[in-house]
This record gives C-alpha cells, sequence and structure tokens, in this order.
C-alpha cells in the first residue's frame, strides 16, 4: 500500500494542474503493476488459444477483456484463477510468481459465468464455502457472511436454496461468495450475460461501487461491448488469442487502432482509399467508396501507396438535403432505409459509389426541422477530426 | 385429457400383461390354501405361516441379506471411485481399455463369470491359501465384481451430467481436491450412489448363477435354497417366499428409480 501511494505521490509532484492529481496508474511513469502477464502463451495441442500475451494490470483498476467467441479471453481468465497453466511465460500476481500454485492456494477468486452455486448449500452455506476452508472460527465466518449478504443486499434470504432465487439474486449471492474471501484480485466471467437488460444496468453500477468501496481489483472477460464500456477503467480487444488494443473505453471508441477494433467496438463505416497528399499533422485519402477525397486532421505512419481504411462512427456524420457550406468531407447519397429509434433515428444512406453507409442522427426537435424521406437526395458532412485513419 | 389412440392403450395392455403375468399369478398362488400347487383351494396365509417355521429358509433368507447388503456397500465404494476416475480423469492411456472392462460384468453370461471367480478362488488357495474353502466371504467378493460395475456406470453417467465448473469453483475458494469430493461432489452425487446401493443390493439379493459357483457348503443363499426346493417339485412354501423376494426386490427397484428422479432435479437446479 505504501509503496503506491508513494508512486502516485511522485507521479503528482512535477504536474500541479488538477486533471494530474487523478491520474491513472497505467499512465504514470514507473508505477508497480499489480498483475503482470508476461508473454504467456498456452496452446491446446496445435491449437494456439492465447499468443503471446503481456499486460500490466495496476491496483484498483476493473480492466476488461473484450473479445469474441474464441478470442482466448476466457482461456487467459482461467490461467489467472490456475485452472490452466501456461504453455509458456510468467504470471505475476503483487510480486509473486503464480506458477506451480494451485486454484486454492491463489489470493484470486473468480464469479463464473454459470455463477456455479453450490445447489445443495444454502445461500450462506454458499458464501461461507471460502472462509471455512480457511480454517476461520465460526463467528467470524457468521459475522463476514452477514455483512457480506447485507452488502449485497440478500441478507433476508440466507436461508434459501440456490434454486429458490431468481437469476438476479444467484447472481449476488456469486459476486458475495467471492469477495467474502477478501480476494487480492477478482475474475469475472461474463458477469452480466444471463441478466435481463434492466437488471443489468442497475447490477453494472452496483458492480463499479462494490468494486471502489472493496478497492479490490477486478478483471472481467465479456463479449458485450456496451458492458465493457459502462465498467472499465480500461479494455483489452482481444482478437485470435492476442491483445489488439489496450485503452480507456474513450479511447477505444474513439481511436480504434485496427479495423477490427473499430468494427467489434460499437459500429463503423469503413471507406477503403489511399493517401494521395501525406503532411505530419493532417492526410488526404483518396476513396473510391466514398467517391471523394477525404480529409483527416492527424498524421499517419504508412509506405506510400498504402492501402488505409477512413473510419466513420454513424453518429459522426450530419445528414442534410440542404448543400452544406463545408467542402472537405462532403459526399452525396439517396437514403434507402429509415429507422426511427426514438431517441435517435438510423438511415441507410447509398453514396453514388454504391457503398452504403450507415448513419445515426439524434431527434432533438419533436419535428419541426427538415423531415428526410426515403429516396431523398441528401449530403453526408463531417468534421476533420470526427473520422480515423487505420492502416490496419 | 388428450385421448389415447386404440393402438397404444391395447400394446401397453399387452406388454404389461406379458411382463407381469407370470408374476400376478404366482402372488395369487402364494395364498392358495391347497397342498397341491396348481389347484386353487381357496385365500390362505397358511403357506406364508409355513415358510417363517423353515429354518433352512429363514437361515438362507438372513445369509442372502448379509451378503448383499456387504457387498453392496463395498460395490458402492469401488464402483464411484471408478466412475470417478472414468468421468475426471481426463484423457489417459487404457482409458478406453478400463471403460470397456468395467461394463464386462454387465454384458457376460453369469456362468462365465462365476466360472471364472471359481477359477481364480482355486487357484488363489492353492498359491497364497487364501480364501481358504469357498463359503460367505467368496459369494461377497463374487457379487461385488459384478455389482461395482453397475455403480460405476450409474455414477460415471451422473458425474457426466455434473456441472465441472462446480468443481473448480470449490477449488477456487480454497478446497483442495481431496476435501472437494466429501464437500461437493458426493453430496452431488449422492442419490446416484443410493440408487447404486439399491441396485446392487437387490442384483446380490436375486442372484442365484454366480453364486452356485462360489459358494461353498452350508452357506447356500435364497435362490439356491429356493432352486433346489423347486428342483424336487414346487411347494406352495416357494410361492410365499418369491413373493416376499418379488416385494424386497421391488421396493430396492422403486427406491432406486426415486433416487434417480432427485438427482435429475437436483442437477436440474444448477440452471
Amino acid at each position: 500500500m505504501t509503496s503506491t501511494q508513494n508512486i502516485e505521490q511522485h507521479g503528482v509532484a512535477p504536474v500541479s494542474s488538477e486533471a494530474a492529481v487523478n491520474l491513472p496508474l497505467w499512465k504514470q511513469d514507473g508505477a508497480k503493476p499489480f498483475l503482470q502477464i508476461e508473454n504467456v502463451t498456452k496452446k491446446f495441442g496445435e491449437f494456439t488459444a492465447v499468443d503471446n500475451i503481456s499486460l500490466d494490470i495496476y491496483k484498483n483498476e476493473l480492466f476488461c477483456l473484450l473479445g469474441g467467441s474464441g478470442s482466448g479471453k476466457s482461456t487467459l481468465l482461467r490461467m489467472l484463477a490456475g485452472f490452466e497453466s501456461p504453455t509458456s511465460g510468467r504470471i505475476i500476481v503483487d510480486g509473486v510468481d503464480m506458477a506451480g500454485i494451485p486454484p486454492w492456494k491463489r489470493p484470486i477468486n473468480m464469479m463464473f459465468q454459470s455463477y456455479a452455486l453450490f445447489p445443495h448449500l444454502t445461500v450462506e452455506q454458499n458464501v461461507a464455502f471460502g472462509l471455512k476452508r480457511e480454517g476461520l472460527d465460526r463467528s467470524e465466518v457468521k459475522q463476514r457472511v452477514a455483512k457480506m449478504l447485507d452488502m449485497v443486499q440478500l441478507g433476508h434470504l440466507g436461508k434459501r436454496k440456490p434454486s429458490q432465487l431468481s437469476g438476479g439474486q444467484r447472481q449476488r449471492v456469486a459476486l458475495a461468495r467471492s469477495l467474502v474471501k477478501r480476494p487480492k484480485l477478482l475474475l469475472l466471467d461474463e458477469p452480466l450475460g444471463a441478466l435481463d437488460k434492466k437488471l443489468r444496468e442497475e447490477t453494472q453500477f452496483e458492480l463499479i461501487n462494490i468494486q471502489e468501496e472493496l478497492g479490490v481489483t477486478f478483471v472481467v472477460v465479456t463479449h458485450d461491448q456496451e458492458e465493457a464500456m459502462t465498467l472499465a477503467t480500461r479494455i483489452g480487444v482481444m482478437n485470435h488469442g492476442v491483445i489488439v488494443q489496450t485503452a480507456e473505453p474513450h479511447d477505444v471508441y474513439e481511436y480504434p487502432n485496427s479495423r477490427f477494433v473499430a468494427e467489434f467496438v460499437g459500429s463503423v463505416n469503413l471507406f477503403e482509399g489511399k493517401v494521395i497528399e501525406d503532411q505530419p499533422d493532417s492526410v488526404r485519402i483518396k476513396s473510391k467508396d466514398a467517391g471523394a477525397i477525404l480529409y483527416v486532421n492527424h498524421g499517419i505512419s504508412c509506405a506510400p501507396n498504402q492501402k488505409v481504411h477512413v473510419a466513420l462512427r454513424p453518429e459522426k456524420a450530419r445528414i442534410s438535403k440542404q448543400k452544406p457550406d463545408q467542402t472537405e468531407n462532403c459526399i452525396k447519397g439517396i437514403v434507402e432505409e429509415i429507422a426511427y429509434m426514438g431517441s435517435l433515428s438510423v438511415y441507410r444512406v447509398r453514396l453514388t459509389s454504391g457503398k452504403e453507409v450507415r448513419i445515426t442522427q439524434p431527434n432533438i426537435t419533436r419535428g419541426a426541422g427538415e423531415r428526410l424521406t426515403w429516396n431523398d437526395e441528401v449530403y453526408l458532412f463531417w468534421d476533420v477530426d470526427s473520422s480515423v485513419v487505420l492502416t490496419s | 385429457m388428450k385421448r389415447r389412440s386404440i393402438f397404444l392403450t391395447t400394446s401397453a395392455t399387452l406388454g404389461f400383461i406379458f411382463l407381469y403375468a407370470p408374476m400376478i399369478a404366482l402372488v395369487v398362488y402364494s395364498f392358495n390354501k391347497s397342498k397341491l400347487v396348481t389347484v386353487w383351494g381357496g385365500w390362505s396365509l397358511k403357506w406364508y405361516g409355513e415358510l417363517f417355521r423353515n429354518e433352512q429358509i429363514i437361515d438362507a433368507a438372513l445369509l442372502s441379506f448379509k451378503i448383499a447388503f456387504i457387498s453392496a456397500s463395498v460395490a458402492v465404494i469401488l464402483g464411484t471411485m471408478a466412475g470417478f476416475v472414468l468421468s475426471r480423469f481426463g484423457r489417459f492411456r487404457g482409458k478406453m481399455v478400463l471403460s470397456g472392462w468395467i461394463s464386462a460384468p454387465l454384458v457376460m453370461p453369469e456362468v462365465i463369470t462365476g466360472l471364472s471367480l471359481l477359477l481364480l478362488f482355486v487357484a488363489m488357495e492353492g498359491m497364497f491359501g487364501w480364501p481358504s474353502g469357498r463359503g460367505t466371504g467368496t459369494i461377497i467378493i463374487a457379487h461385488v465384481t459384478f455389482c461395482m460395475a453397475y455403480v460405476a456406470v450409474i455414477v460415471q453417467s451422473r458425474l457426466s451430467q455434473l456441472d465441472e465448473t462446480l468443481e473448480e469453483a470449490a477449488m477456487d475458494l480454497g478446497a483442495k481436491p481431496s476435501s472437494l469430493f466429501f464437500l461437493i461432489t458426493m453430496p452431488l452425487i449422492m442419490p446416484a450412489i443410493i440408487s447404486g446401493w439399491l441396485l446392487s443390493f437387490t442384483l446380490s439379493l436375486d442372484d442365484l448363477v454366480i453364486a452356485s459357483f462360489v459358494s461353498g457348503p452350508g452357506n447356500s443363499t435364497l435362490p439356491m435354497v429356493i432352486f433346489s426346493k423347486v428342483r424336487l417339485g414346487v411347494s406352495p412354501e416357494v410361492n410365499a417366499l418369491a413373493t416376499l423376494m418379488i416385494a424386497v426386490v421391488a421396493i430396492g427397484v422403486i427406491g432406486a428409480m426415486y433416487q434417480m428422479r432427485r438427482q435429475s432435479k437436483l442437477l436440474a437446479t444448477e440452471e
């Protein structure tokens, strides 16, 4: 604990601005990571599930591993828990190498996707299970179980069996059971997967509250980008056993580093093209897809004539029947489909090049403004800093 | 109420008649007053009374129950261990062979099982002097051999339905593999273990062929006594005895089925 405080103070010292005080650990030079994953590879026969991953996770983080099925995220989680051992590489938790330490001796607990509540034990017995294994005396076990159940608001259901609980209640029992041992690191496998939408939202914020209250480091595995966005301090996007990008949720969404990340996190329009003008702080890209030359105000590093993609989020462009004043980043198309979704409308626009583009617009007014309808000829336009160039 | 077709009703009726008519006849005739087995002479409990005065039969029944109890208990322990290994040990060299061996006694003709065990016992006696002679001990060993196969199959199938993350969760919470089995796995497959025990008990109680091979003088089990009596001519007493055995076996089998249903319910609640 003292070491982290030192580092925080050390990190704060040179800068005096308000923002720097809250500078997260992963942005501070020399901060000591709490969980170090070093060149970890896991092979099942010929198949490489996790391919040479290195990752540092800091104390009190809520780190999300985001990826589709088969991306290796669950395998990585199971290696942290100790159910699988890495083919090569090291996993270090709080300075201790976990190699050869069996699951029952690790300072790590896991909340399973299926919750894995013991069906023959009551809620109280489920939560007490881990504490009893530590050999604590009865009164302490009882007191800690009661406190934990109160925290997840299940104090009144302690005598029930898991089969007599609703999905949301089971999820909270599973959480209580994995937290009651006060692990240094808590692993959560698709924690909200089995809950319905409303319950998910409530639980998301509850999870964040609990995490902040107890100061446990969380590693969450999920395939749901929305879940990752709301929960995480940082997200690691995984694909084919590799971490493609590690960044804060905002950066993953706004500055994806590859087509995979752009398409996996949220929806995106991609225009293929070639760089025709390469300045240090801006690029012009000629795109057949867009049928125009696109201008982006950030520099890129790429080989001459390399094929690149300009990524544009659906909500970043505006749509209008009137020709806008700007000449940069303005393309013409025809409205093919409109989906009215209440707070926003989704338009599918076919460009003159034949490419289909998806645009969302918030419905700010109650219809006093311009109404678009099918087959309207429209202009799509966006600011120079709204799109991102992807080289891979 | 859904109307069932005449075809279904008839086939069900015929099937049940085919299965149970002989037993019903036997049960009815056990209450026959007449001394002649095939002639009906009115209702009576007389032969049950005779039965309980026949010391040879009572002794044989007690012996059979004792053997069934011990072999079922031993078979449950060994069979559970075998079933556990088969479903949890992952893939290991010789797994196919072992699972084949485990189920061999289920399909092996009893005469062969009996004969081979007899040969083994005789050979062992010649080499180590144990088991000295054949009797209750050898019958128990023989019964354990084939009952354990049934237990192993039941336990293995239940374990394969058991969510393995439950065991992982227990390990994650600090349970060592040794305590894990007794704290989580065993309670969850308990119904399967109980039904395995009940099944073993009734199988051992029923067995005639194997017991005939491996028993020694003065160690006749109940089925052996019945069989030898029947060879001298069927007496109404045997009918009464057979009725009681049907009752015991039925209770065992129904109990086993009840436990299996309880098991499926227990596993279903994991969802």
